[in-house]
């Protein structure tokens, strides 16, 4: 049975460890395969995804459309409709909580609390019928004691966090109401609502303006600073990542490729997905040249060729190649991991 | 190359809003108030702003979907009629999903004129050719391609009629970056290839500045401000210019460390400010700021740069 000092958090709790000891990772997904059954086959979404967030940590994840990042945030919270997909190994961890085992039940209790989501169009997020107040302090409700009064006490007090002007009004409006960077306020209050360990964010600025980007990133690493939140941010925009991450995952064709501290992967970018994806960048070019662009077209994830999955498009593919490439540490940058024979092997050796 | 294709003279629209009982509008939301703007032929003009700035609006305009309240569309063409493309963001809901593609491909021409089948499908597939299509897949329908495939398919139909002005409204915003460096280097070469004018609508800054000669910022309605595209990244005049270009993430830099700055709200466009339309989010407002303000000429030795703000040579501009 739980001791009695654990016993005001009943869940989760038993397995945190006690102070002093290495703290596990939030999240901690270990290659992890996921496909989906179709007719005749299979969609291989997901082949041997390994991410591990500490507390606190402020995590990206990049890659293209079918690169499995939306796949990976929506199963960490076990969103995906049971019987829909189908776990062939691999596990995910939340603070040492196996979520692939977990009841629906006690997933009912995990989501909103131990870990919150933000998805990238608000509108669709939020319930239109509803005043935004009260979504919010439903979520505070199902998750704590407190009472109506209270939860709209704490609710507002949130907003006020959120650097919104007037709370109170804010509270009784519907989201049709807002705008969208307002809206999105109110998905991150709705979030940081019972202070979760990990928070999912899938896109949070694709659909805002740049200066309402801006502000609606700062906002999010002031409040995940001040509760301790790890943040796993999800985009397709190397630009945000390299702002607001301190680590990152690229990942391609249902797998990681690289992995490593941003600044150091946008700078020497080791896996040749990565440096395409760089060298595609308008930013990374003189106005009016032309850009490199990734030849070809990414492979189909139900027919996915063997070895390593890039290897169709690769400039550097060689012999090596026909085995699938394991995330492999790079000699000069520890911490920095490529999945690729040719550019991470030859680091090595050096 | 200096040839003006087209004109904007003090281009207003309007919208009306809560029609009462007897059906007048209560509200005008003002979508463009005051736009003027020369289209010179075989540039790329670049268009940005924050959503709300009339962006969509400029581009409906020109495209004679609009008409403006006030103000003239004047095209410099000696016969005919102007001929206006258009390439809209999301390639999925802009094409449509029971014609084959070679039929999407010459509707304007078929729009225009009656062609025999045979001509059309051997225009469809000199098009398919330039834009980088295979030529066997002319019959099959949108939902079977990628969407930069659906983005090519886009392209070559506004190809098609052999336009003045082609119109770029977001041409990559809804593609994956590998895919969307492959649509720009495609724009670029047809418009080698054909002398094609673009007018390209964004809010992706550094896609603006790869592309265009010229830029011209919005806000609320009006050009803050024109000028050839080095230019005025570099030299930000106009403080709303400044502030979006500050905004912009740069790789390779981290988010200043500074406190979180009350979220800025877009303008309203239903009232329009009494002075300055930046007023109430400038941060260098000063006196003579309550004055409407006129796009005025920078001087120059370089190139014409316009900005609208009074301020436009203060020390401040300069340096930072």
């Amino acid at each position: 049975m739980m001791s009695a000092h654990q016993s005001d958090t009943p869940l989760g709790a038993a397995k945190t460890p006690p102070l002093g000891q290495a703290a596990l990772p939030v999240l901690d997904i270990d290659n992890l395969y996921l496909e989906f059954p179709v007719y005749k086959g299979a969609i291989r979404a997901l082949n041997g995804v390994t991410i591990q967030i500490m507390p606190g940590e402020i995590v990206g994840i990049v890659g293209e459309s079918g690169s499995g990042k939306s796949v990976t945030a929506m199963m960490s919270m076990r969103l995906i409709p049971e019987n829909s997909y189908r776990v062939r190994t691999g596990s995910i961890r939340k603070s040492g909580r196996d979520i692939l085992q977990a009841t629906e039940k006690e997933m009912r209790h995990i989501r909103g609390k131990d870990m919150a989501m933000i998805f990238q169009e608000p509108m669709t997020a939020l319930n239109p019928t509803m005043r935004v107040g009260r979504q919010i302090t439903d979520v505070i409700r199902r998750h704590t004691s407190l009472s109506a009064g209270q939860a709209r006490e704490h609710a507002i007090a949130l907003l006020r966090d959120m650097h919104i002007a007037d709370p109170a009004q804010i509270f009784d409006a519907y989201p049709f109401e807002l705008s969208g960077g307002m809206r999105q306020r109110i998905m991150i209050a709705l979030a940081f609502s019972c202070e979760p360990s990990l928070l999912i964010a899938d896109e949070p600025t694709t659909a805002l303006d740049v200066t309402v980007q801006k502000q609606v990133l700062m906002l999010l690493r002031e409040r995940a600073r001040k509760t301790g939140t790890a943040i796993l941010l999800i985009t397709h925009d190397m630009a945000v990542v390299s702002q607001f991450c301190e680590r990152v995952y690229v990942m391609y064709a249902g797998s990681v490729v690289e992995q490593g501290i941003t600044a150091q992967v946008i700078e020497r970018p080791a896996h040749p997905y990565t440096r395409g994806l760089l060298g595609g960048l308008p930013e990374n070019a003189e106005p009016g040249a032309p850009l490199q662009a990734i030849a070809g077209q990414v492979p189909n994830l139900a027919d996915l060729p063997g070895g390593c999955a890039f290897r169709n498009r690769c400039p550097l593919q060689g012999e090596v190649c026909s085995q699938i490439p394991p995330l492999m540490p790079l000699a000069d940058h520890p911490g920095h991991t490529a999945a690729c024979w040719i550019t991470a092997g030859e680091a090595a050796h050096v | 190359m200096s040839d003006t294709v087209l004109t904007l003279d003090n281009i207003h629209v309007r919208f009306p809003l809560n029609r009462n009982w007897r059906g007048h509008p209560r509200a005008w939301a003002h979508a463009l108030n005051g736009v003027d703007l020369t289209v010179q032929r075989g540039e790329t003009l670049g268009v940005v702003g924050e959503s709300g700035c009339g962006k969509t609006t400029l581009a409906q305009v020109l495209l004679s979907l609009q008409q403006p309240t006030h103000g003239q569309l004047r095209w410099c063409k000696e016969s005919g009629r102007p001929n206006v493309q258009i390439v809209f963001q999301d390639p999925q809901s802009s094409l449509d999903p029971r014609l084959p593609v070679w039929r999407i491909i010459t509707e304007p021409s078929y729009v225009t004129g009656q062609t025999a089948e045979a001509a059309m499908r051997a225009h469809a597939a000199r098009l398919a050719e330039q834009v980088g299509l295979a030529p066997q897949s002319l019959n099959r329908y949108p939902h079977e391609f990628s969407g930069g495939q659906r983005q090519r398919i886009a392209i070559a139909r506004a190809l098609a009629s052999s336009p003045d002005v082609i119109v770029l409204d977001e041409p990559t915003s809804a593609l994956d970056i590998s895919v969307q460096a492959q649509i720009i280097n495609l724009l670029f070469s047809l418009q080698r290839d054909h002398q094609l004018t673009y007018i390209l609508i964004s809010h992706n800054v550094s896609v603006i500045r790869h592309m265009s000669n010229r830029i011209a910022v919005m806000y609320l309605g009006q050009i803050v401000e024109l000028g050839e595209t080095a230019t005025v990244l570099a030299q930000r005049r106009h403080p709303y210019t400044r502030m979006l270009l500050d905004a912009v993430p740069v790789l390779g830099t981290r988010l200043p460390d500074t406190d979180v700055a009350a979220i800025p709200e877009l303008p309203g466009n239903r009232v329009l400010p009494q002075g300055c339309f930046f007023l109430d989010r400038c941060a260098y407002r000063m006196q003579g700021c309550e004055q409407r303000q006129s796009l005025t000429s920078v001087h120059s030795e370089t190139s014409a740069h316009f900005v609208r703000c009074h301020r436009f040579d203060h020390d401040e501009f300069d340096g930072k």
